[in-house]
């Protein structure tokens, strides 16, 4: 009797761990083979679809020594399956191969110019949560009215706006015409050599190093780059956030909390939106890989030394193995992104948690 | 025998069509008024007949050659009589420009829907109604390339093909495509187990046929709705690319290419970037004014979202 009492919950905690060990596993299968798919075509862009890329790493007038050294050196003499198992044994140490460009190994030029880019995205994706989250509860508790046609207008514009030619137009009247902000690139030339990068985050070394001058001087050349992603991913946010809000207004909890009495206030924010909040979470982080993915015209317009502008001007030197890092990084983050977004899903609505 | 006093809009409206013809335009007529009572898809739709009326006439409509211009006397004029928009550094003028450049934005639009959107289709309705290992296999392939951000995938495509505007379409299909299959999978998925695929399969008819003829017309309505809501991306894609100097090449009068040629005289004569670009805004803001209609009026159950 007692040893079928004590045996009963144990054999369905067993079943538990083993059912997350299992749900667990398959997410790491899922994770791993969208993972090898990625390197898959990276791999076919850089090696198939060029109709020779070894031409497409050393240029076409390279002397016939040299092709044939790299061709050998890039195993192009194997066949392809052995070729990809070289390329991702590279890749998942971390070697993308030389840029040509900068003659550096590329994972040293993108872990020089991520940070560049990680800080504008951030930056970009805190203004436009900060805009879009309110706008659009906004929109949705006063449906139908002008308020929401104009949240609605300002959003679908944000969709359609070509972001390279805002940027232009923004540098044009901020900084040309107006001198509000600072012009193109990330910090001026004077801090050039005062200042001290530790993180990579120019706002971040700033206030670890005290130096305020140099925390205006980059605060002036992010925030015109940062509100035009704002701008863009708020455009995103702001719709979501309706959705979601309105779907909450119609549950039946809220119809309860008004019959208590509670002020229209204390329901919309502390109990529609709070329990909007989860889906929220994933729209933000799925935001915020889109801006990474924005960043590449950005950066070109704003001169902003990313990972953006690193891949588009290996792109217009033909710098095929700066190209494919690249690709490689931003998808890598893309799929960290969403499976991070997944996890804190599942972590912070217990809905989810139970199956 | 039809009532004789029954009105044009009662045939239409009537719960008990006598033919199949009468149901078809009931439900046409219906989807039209749901459509037609929304004031910003009908805007959408003007301005998308009217892209399509300028690249058709372009010829007619254009005061101006768009690729001879008069380097002599009418280089980067402001707008103006003669020159509405002004002119660009080689002095052709800049509306004759737009004009065929419409042609371009419109052609890179249908042909990516006509390549992705068959692709996306057949991938999704076949690995909805096959299940299985099938279906594993085409969705495992459809999420590798969703994780992928779009326009890197295009930009690293179009780098190993070589800029073009044949090949910018190419790259922009090879991106486009798995959201469709998304869609046509989460479709057929909710049609695969009803009565009527179980009455055709019970009369012997092949899984091509079923998935063919029988499901695929069922998730057209809201793939077109998709694609026509993705048709803003598509064309900020390609104008992206164009930017980049990997879209269409110069002379060719494309929209992103232009802002770029014009963006060295943003200072000054800032008119050269600014009038492409806002081509390319009121376009892709009709292409999502219609898009979102199109949601409301052919899917009514997404409506209140």
């Amino acid at each position: 009797m007692s040893m079928m009492e004590t045996r009963k919950p144990a054999g369905r905690a067993r079943r538990r761990a083993y059912g997350r060990l299992k749900s667990v596993a398959g997410f790491l299968v899922v994770v791993a083979t969208t993972y090898l798919g990625l390197l898959a075509v990276t791999f076919f862009i850089g090696r198939v679809v060029p109709i020779d890329p070894v031409l497409a790493i050393v240029g076409d007038r390279a002397p016939a020594h040299v092709v044939e050294r790299v061709r050998l050196e890039m195993g192009l003499n194997l066949p392809y399956y052995q070729q990809f198992w070289l390329y991702m044994k590279g890749v998942l140490s971390g070697d993308f191969g030389t840029s040509v460009l900068t003659t550096n190994p590329v994972m040293t030029d993108i872990r020089r110019v991520f940070p560049a880019t990680m800080e504008l995205a951030t930056v970009g994706t805190i203004i436009g949560a900060l805009l879009g989250i309110p706008l659009g509860v906004l929109a949705a508790v006063r449906r139908g009215s002008m308020s929401d046609q104009v949240v609605r207008i300002v959003g679908l514009v944000g969709y359609s706006v070509p972001i390279f030619w805002l940027g232009l137009l923004a540098l044009l009247v901020f900084y040309a015409r107006l001198g509000w902000v600072s012009g193109p690139g990330r910090i001026d030339v004077v801090f050039e050599y005062t200042f001290t990068p530790v993180t990579g985050f120019f706002l971040l070394d700033a206030i670890i190093n005290r130096d305020w001058a140099a925390f205006r001087d980059i605060l002036s050349h992010i925030i015109l780059p940062a509100s035009l992603l704002g701008y863009f991913s708020m455009a995103y946010i702001s719709r979501m956030t309706r959705s979601f809000m309105l779907n909450e207004l119609g549950q039946e909890y809220i119809v309860a909390a008004r019959a208590k009495g509670l002020s229209e206030a204390r329901i919309i924010w502390g109990h529609a939106l709070r329990n909007a909040a989860v889906p929220l979470i994933t729209v933000i982080a799925l935001s915020y890989a889109g801006l990474l993915e924005g960043s590449v015209l950005t950066e070109t317009v704003f001169a902003w030394p990313g990972l953006g502008l690193y891949i588009t001007n290996s792109l217009q030197n033909a710098d095929m193995n700066a190209v494919l890092g690249g690709t490689i990084v931003i998808g890598s983050v893309f799929i960290a992104i969403n499976l991070l977004s997944d996890v804190l899903y599942r972590m912070l609505d217990p809905r989810t948690r139970t199956r | 025998m039809r009532d004789v006093t029954m009105t044009r809009r009662e045939w239409l409206l009537t719960d008990r069509p006598q033919s199949r013809m009468q149901a078809r335009l009931g439900r046409a007529y219906v989807a039209w008024r749901r459509f037609t009572a929304n004031r910003l898809a009908v805007i959408g739709l003007v301005i998308i007949l009217g892209l399509v009326v300028l690249a058709a006439f372009a010829p007619l409509l254009a005061p101006h050659s768009p690729y001879i211009g008069d380097l002599a006397k009418a280089r980067l004029l402001s707008p103006g009589p003669g020159h509405w928009l002004g002119t660009d550094d080689q002095g052709r003028d800049i509306l004759s420009r737009l004009i065929y450049g419409s042609r371009l934005t419109l052609q890179v639009v249908l042909l990516v829907a006509v390549i992705a959107a068959p692709i996306g289709l057949l991938v999704g309705t076949v690995a909805g109604y096959a299940g299985g290992w099938v279906d594993a296999v085409l969705m495992r392939i459809t999420d590798i390339f969703l994780a992928f951000p779009k326009l890197v995938l295009a930009l690293a495509f179009v780098a190993a093909l070589g800029p073009g505007i044949g090949n910018a379409i190419i790259a922009i299909a090879i991106t486009s495509w798995p959201p469709y299959a998304r869609i046509a999978r989460a479709e057929t998925l909710t049609v695969r187990n009803s009565d009527y695929i179980l009455a055709v399969q019970l009369m012997g008819a092949s899984p091509w046929r079923i998935v063919l003829r029988h499901i695929m017309p069922l998730c057209i309505s809201s793939l077109i709705v998709r694609v026509t809501l993705d048709m803003a991306g598509i064309i900020l894609t390609a104008a992206g690319l164009g930017f980049l100097g990997l879209g269409a090449q110069p002379p060719l009068p494309e929209w992103g290419a232009m802002i770029a040629s014009g963006r060295r005289f943003i200072l000054d004569q800032w008119w050269v970037a600014a009038a492409p670009g806002f081509a390319i805004l009121i376009v892709s803001l009709g292409f999502n004014l219609l898009g979102d209609g199109l949601r409301d009026a052919l899917d009514p159950r997404g409506s209140g979202q």
